[in-house]
């Protein structure tokens, strides 16, 4: 599965510019302590988090996570999505909650 | 790589949006040098969390990275306010966050222990009220 699959699987929105890389999907970790996010999620994950401020970006991109899903319909600050703009980074977002969101892509990924 | 790369960062303490830059300015270079993601990854995550640690916890401060065929060696210095116990301070759980940076997802008291797990060697001096070192080093 790739980022585009789950946005049209899960009916996602999409937060960041439209001309993305499209990685693949391998696992999902849910998340919100920086650092116990960056000792856990590995390489091509979907990270599910509350978390919006400028670091996630960061904890991404060093976690090499495919993309970040702010669940629970919560908005993302600008200066988030700039810099995740900036650096390649995919964030998703959905009216949904952490476990539903988990469970839908659980189905996907089998 | 045959010389050694010296690199300087100084560390804002006040602005997170720039906190990370050493550790991705890093990354960039380690690439470039056909480093292994692996190392690579180590080197970032235990970066990262001290950069992290130097603006949260010290106001700020410098890193200086040295890069030679054998390892990757950084050296992080602030002149904060020091930390009481190592020991205690190394241990999973244990954080002294402030309420704002708890706000941003920091605060586990997992960053000190996430660089011990990610490189061969870390070494930390630290005396109260004159600031702290952590010293780094991921073989290749
Ligand atoms: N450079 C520093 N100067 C002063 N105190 C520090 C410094 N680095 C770490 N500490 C102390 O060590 C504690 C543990 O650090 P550690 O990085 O493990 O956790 P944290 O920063 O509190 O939370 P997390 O890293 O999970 O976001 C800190 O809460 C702080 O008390
Ligand atoms: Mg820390």
């Amino acid at each position: 599965m790739k980022i585009s699959d789950l946005i049209s699987q899960l009916d996602l929105q999409l937060l960041t510019k439209a001309d993305y890389e499209d990685r693949p999907v391998r696992g999902c970790y849910i998340g919100d302590l920086l650092s116990w996010v960056m000792s856990r999620a590995k390489a091509d994950d979907v990270w599910i988090t509350v978390q919006t401020n400028l670091n996630i970006v960061a904890v991404a991109t060093l976690t090499d996570v495919s993309c970040i899903l702010v669940p629970d319909g919560i908005s993302v600050e600008q200066v988030t999505v700039d810099k995740a703009n900036a650096n390649g980074v995919v964030v998703l977002g959905s009216p949904s909650d952490s476990y539903a969101l988990a469970v839908a892509i659980g189905g996907k990924l089998q | 790589m045959s010389q050694k790369i010296s690199l300087h960062y100084d560390i804002d303490g006040k602005d997170f949006s720039i906190a990370g830059e050493a550790s991705s300015s890093v990354k960039k270079v380690l690439k470039q040098l056909g480093v292994s993601p692996e190392i690579i990854r180590k080197v970032a995550i235990s970066m990262y969390e001290a950069e992290i640690n130097t603006v949260i916890h010290a106001g700020g401060g410098a890193a200086d990275v040295e890069i030679t065929p054998d390892r990757i060696h950084v050296m992080f210095s602030d002149r904060g306010p020091g930390i009481a116990d190592v020991a205690l301070a190394m241990k999973e759980g244990f954080s002294t966050a402030p309420e704002y940076a708890r706000e941003m997802g920091f605060g586990a008291g997992m960053g000190l222990a996430n660089i011990k797990n990610n490189v061969d060697e870390v070494k930390i001096r630290s005396a109260l009220g004159e600031g702290t070192t952590v010293e780094i080093t991921v073989l290749i």
